[in-house]
């Protein structure tokens, strides 16, 4: 399996994807500045967390209108796979590759804390390693994670089973208390039609090692590792 | 030529800033204040000279990269 | 601008009668306005700790593993794997309570700056901050800013913030304090200096654009608040965390190459005392045009320009033939890069702008010739005695009360608001361990980290005072089986010209360097904050202490959590002593006494034994005892692992409550071995109970069950805030 990661300006946990992507893949993930982003040849794209210009303007919105999206629709119109988490999800959102939206957190304060994830769906290339109704926990660090969409898209992402993860208690509840950031039913992960590209606001990738307190979030890198561009 | 857009949140969106805007006027003693809501104001100088035209392009910039219309809608007034 | 030099604007600039005639003699004529400026900043005693530096230089500085002491933008020490830590702590005082947001966020800039100047990748933030009384509704905005400040900048550039304290006092009522720490992690053999070198090199300007931001934040930050402190809003800058991330990654990627001679961040004083700085130290001239400065206004003044402090910008010296190479990378991270100068054989600073000398100082006396002054020092009286202290309100009130003051109730509100898993190598997040431990990328080895002060402690003897914070500082790094190594002290103290006041700073550098001395830890950087008071009320002394440590294996760190089974075990002497404790402040109402005594002896040897007891894989969980004494400790060991403790002696409210210093509650699961090595050490240890349960149960009182003490723990910060 082939990983790069594309790195705008302002992005920061590229390094933490990376070392969890070599954890299970065994090998490094190219590092791709933005400018000169060649994703040829790669099975996954990953958009790591950060903020890109500065979460100026909206959460991910310049990065959305950069050159380097071409290329990265061009991968997904070709089949390849590709990762948002938290700027990542919010530049994926912005630039219409996902539905809806990363509104400001409903209690309006940046949040670093961990929450629970409830697996909503396992038969994917993203969440194969985990069971339907598992639940595993992720930090998460946003300030714009309240995820919105309108109700007819809600329902069609839930017609359609396109919600990949939801805030849930540790026992797997999905209730208001476990909804920190105050996302549309409780949505912190969601999937393309085409199962290819998934976007979610925590970051599994800062608990890959029990020396950080776990290794819940080591299954998605491991499903990862196996997946490859039919 | 100036261009001034003004991007809202959409009415069906939850504005938390402006609620939170709202209890602090409240607290302040501001009685009589309804719902407030909170956006912001974009200002362009552009060197089109036709008002239609650059409004026009106004426009096309809120609509691609200066709103964003899954939550937000825009408004944008030429002035002199 | 063109303003008439004399004596009376030289007053308003913050010279005295006496600095001006100074002025006079080096320059021989009449300063220009930009000249006086650069005088002005560069004699302030934020740059020039001209009131500190007599003292500062009677701390310890050395020891084998340090490579740079005091004197560089950062402290450097070796901690192995061919690794250097960088690290600082700077204060951000007097902006952060004109305008929180910004003053904390340029805060957190500054010292990040400080730090990858010398070529290190910042790994982690900390922060001291003083505020006062919860019940104003100042404090609150004040909080309410710093945090989202502090916050804010951390987490966009993406360095996690892993630790710090937090005090409430109404001495800091009108004069909160933000004292903010970076650490970052350099090739040891590749540490980047400011001295200049090369005559006819170029000077290099990099970052954002020059605007009119801070003019004069250097003399506002040497100077008291008076009421009106409001009105100077304008000189308060305003932080770009993304532009600093942008100079982080493009610095060091210059920095990989052999491109860079010297480089220094502008800060306090921008171009003046970065440029002074980098030529003083190289013995050479420089020569700045400013009409090359990339400038954010238009029509600004070479005084303007020389004065501004504009965040994100820095200021190098390069080998002539990389110079293109170099403005290929600040291209490709989309920052200004231009040449504004040379380095001269003249010895003098020249500034020209638009043809016109602005400026032309002869470097050595601006530097020789700063003034120095040894201010009368007044000692602060010893306390007296405390005597007997009744308990009014028993044992479990107390402990209910205390968890749930502001000094010790849960910061879980602050630290949920900062990024601390960024960069995945956090091993002890805020609040799970005494010291944060962060993990080297790459390695197995580990930094301990820590900010430690006990401001009521330095008040009532601030010599006893500056020691507690040293040491306070190496225990924490102790209690989680890290080798303490170095600190960095950010003095803040009130008006040095009262004597009672320089007496203060006098007794808590003695303080400081006696434990500095005996524990092997020396000062390897600093600041000074003097003039915090707001007419005519002091703060408490307080000489905030960064330390930092080494874990040779990330691994045998051990946090606060316990677990079923474990026994816990006392580490050291117990008296009870209540002066100064949180306990008599909160329950008695009482703030008097003199602070706990410190035998420096008995401190190193306890700590190093339970450091030893650590790193064999004996313990699972350790705390110092500190801030409300024994029976607070537990209970946050209780809290932390969420299980209960039975303990098993009887003690009054002084057993439980002093705080006796030199002391740790260790969990282990062999509580006869530890006894035995204790023993051996020649180290005063006790079984004091069982980790078991739901709740904390003690002879004599109905049990407090931990959802009870978590209640009262977590209350304070989201009751206030929300």
């Amino acid at each position: 399996m082939k990983a790069g990661i594309v790195v705008f300006p302002g992005i920061n946990r590229e390094r933490d994807m990376a070392i969890a992507l070599h954890a299970s893949t065994g090998r490094a993930p190219a590092m791709l500045w933005h400018k000169d982003a060649d994703l040829t040849g790669l099975d996954l794209v990953v958009i790591p967390g950060g903020f890109s210009y500065g979460d100026y303007l909206r959460c991910g919105a310049m990065a959305a209108q950069s050159p380097a999206m071409a290329a990265i629709r061009a991968h997904v119109a070709r089949g390849g796979y590709l990762l948002g988490v938290c700027n990542g999800f919010q530049i994926l959102t912005e630039a219409g590759l996902l539905p809806g939206a990363l509104l400001r957190n409903a209690g309006l304060r940046f949040l670093s804390m961990d929450c629970h994830l409830r697996v909503e769906r396992a038969d994917t290339a993203f969440t194969n390693r985990y069971r339907a109704g598992e639940v595993f926990r992720a930090p998460m660090a946003h300030g714009d994670g309240n995820y919105f969409a309108d109700d007819a898209t809600l329902d069609r992402l839930e017609g359609e089973n396109l919600v990949a993860l939801r805030y849930a208690t540790a026992e797997g509840a999905v209730t208001p208390d476990a909804n920190f950031n105050g996302a549309a039913r409780n949505i912190a992960g969601i999937l393309s039609p085409s199962l290819r590209v998934m976007g979610l606001m925590p970051h599994p990738e800062d608990l890959v090692d029990p020396l950080m307190g776990g290794t819940d979030g080591k299954p998605l890198f491991d499903a990862l590792a196996a997946l490859e561009v039919a | 030529m100036k261009a001034e857009v003004t991007i809202m949140l959409k009415a069906g969106v939850l504005d938390p800033q402006g609620k939170a805007i709202g209890q602090a006027l409240h607290g302040l003693g501001f009685a009589g204040v309804g719902e407030v809501r909170q956006g912001k104001i974009i200002q362009l100088e552009l060197a089109e000279t036709d008002p239609a035209k650059a409004k026009a392009a106004a426009e096309d910039m809120a609509r691609k990269l200066l709103a964003n219309t899954v939550i937000e809608s825009f408004k944008v007034e030429i002035k002199p | 601008m063109a303003q008439q030099v004399n004596q009376a604007l030289a007053k308003q600039f913050g010279l005295s009668a006496d600095e001006y005639g100074r002025v006079l003699a080096i320059m021989g004529r009449t300063p220009s306005f930009t000249e006086l400026g650069v005088f002005s900043v560069m004699w302030s005693e934020h740059c020039s700790y001209k009131s500190s530096r007599v003292w500062l230089k009677t701390l310890p500085t050395k020891a084998p593993w340090v490579i740079h002491g005091p004197g560089e933008n950062a402290g450097v020490v070796d901690i192995g794997d061919g690794l250097a830590a960088v690290f600082k702590m700077e204060s951000h005082n007097h902006p952060s309570f004109i305008e929180p947001y910004s003053g904390a966020a340029t805060g957190v800039g500054g010292i990040l700056r400080d730090v990858f100047t010398m070529g290190a990748r910042p790994v982690a933030n900390l922060n001291a901050l003083r505020f006062g009384d919860p019940k104003l509704a100042v404090t609150k905005r004040v909080v309410d800013g710093v945090v989202r400040g502090i916050g804010g900048y951390g987490n966009c550039v993406g360095v996690p913030t892993v630790g710090g304290e937090v005090n409430f006092h109404p001495a800091y009522n009108g004069n909160p304090l933000v004292n903010a720490m970076t650490v970052g992690i350099a090739d040891r053999n590749k540490i980047f200096l400011s001295a200049a070198a090369g005559i006819g090199n170029p000077v290099v300007y990099v970052g954002s654009k020059t605007g009119r931001d801070g003019i004069h934040g250097a003399t506002m930050a040497s100077t008291s608040f008076e009421k009106d402190s409001e009105e100077k809003r304008p000189t308060v800058q305003i932080g770009d965390p993304f532009v600093e991330k942008l100079l982080i990654e493009a610095c060091l990627e210059l920095m990989a190459t052999d491109a860079i001679i010297a480089i220094q961040d502008m800060g306090a004083a921008g171009l003046t005392s970065s440029s002074v700085e980098m030529a003083g130290k190289g013995d050479v001239g420089i020569e700045l045009d400013l009409d090359h400065l990339p400038q954010r206004e238009t029509e600004m003044t070479a005084y303007e320009m020389m004065l501004s402090e504009s965040q994100e910008r820095m200021l190098m010296v390069l080998r002539p033939d990389r110079q293109e190479m170099a403005r290929a990378i600040f291209a490709k991270w989309d920052l200004d890069f231009a040449v504004i100068g040379q380095l001269t054989d003249t010895g003098h600073i020249v500034v020209k702008h638009k043809g016109v000398v602005e400026a032309d100082i002869p470097l050595a006396p601006l530097a020789d010739q700063a003034p120095l002054y040894h201010r009368p020092t007044s000692e602060t009286p010893k306390p007296a005695a405390l005597g007997a202290v009744a308990d009014p309100v028993g044992l479990r009130t107390a402990l209910l009360t205390l968890l749930a003051c502001p000094d010790l109730a849960s910061r879980a509100w602050i630290w949920d608001q900062y990024d601390s898993t960024i960069g995945g190598q956090t091993v002890k997040r805020p609040g799970a361990a005494d010291a944060a431990i962060v993990r080297l990328d790459g390695h197995t080895r580990a930094l301990a980290l820590t900010t430690d002060c006990t401001p009521r402690y330095c008040q009532a003897d601030p010599e006893l005072g500056g020691m507690q914070a040293v040491v306070e500082a190496w225990r924490n790094i102790t209690a989680t089986g890290g080798k303490p190594l170095a600190i960095t002290d950010n003095m803040n103290f009130a008006n040095p010209e009262k004597p009672e006041i320089m007496g203060q700073f006098a007794a808590a550098i003695r303080g400081m360097a006696a434990a500095c001395v005996a524990l092997d830890f020396p000062v390897v950087s600093g600041n000074v904050s003097l003039y915090n008071e707001t007419e005519g009320q002091p703060i408490l002394p307080t000489p905030a202490i960064g330390g930092l440590g080494v874990l040779e294996d990330a691994a045998q760190a051990v946090g606060q959590a316990i677990a079923p089974g474990q026994t816990l075990v006392l580490i050291g002497e117990t008296a009870g002593w209540l002066g100064q404790s949180l306990w008599l402040r909160e329950i008695a109402g009482r703030e008097d006494g003199p602070p706990p005594p410190i035998d420096l002896t008995a401190e190193r040897r306890n700590g190093d034994f339970v450091r030893g007891q650590i790193l064999s894989g004996a313990v699972r969980a350790c705390h110092d005892v500190s801030d409300g004494g024994l029976l607070i400790a537990v209970a946050e060991m209780a809290l932390a692992g969420n299980t209960g403790v039975a303990l098993n002696l009887t003690g009054d409210h002084a057993f439980w409550f002093g705080e006796d210093q030199g002391r740790y509650v260790l969990a282990v699961d062999n509580a006869a071995a530890t006894l035995v090595a204790a023993t051996a050490a020649g180290v005063p240890a006790a079984i004091i109970g069982t980790a078991q349960g739901q709740g904390l149960t003690l002879p004599g009182i109905d049990p407090i069950s931990l959802t009870e003490a978590r209640a009262a723990n977590d209350r304070f910060f989201p009751a206030w805030m929300n």
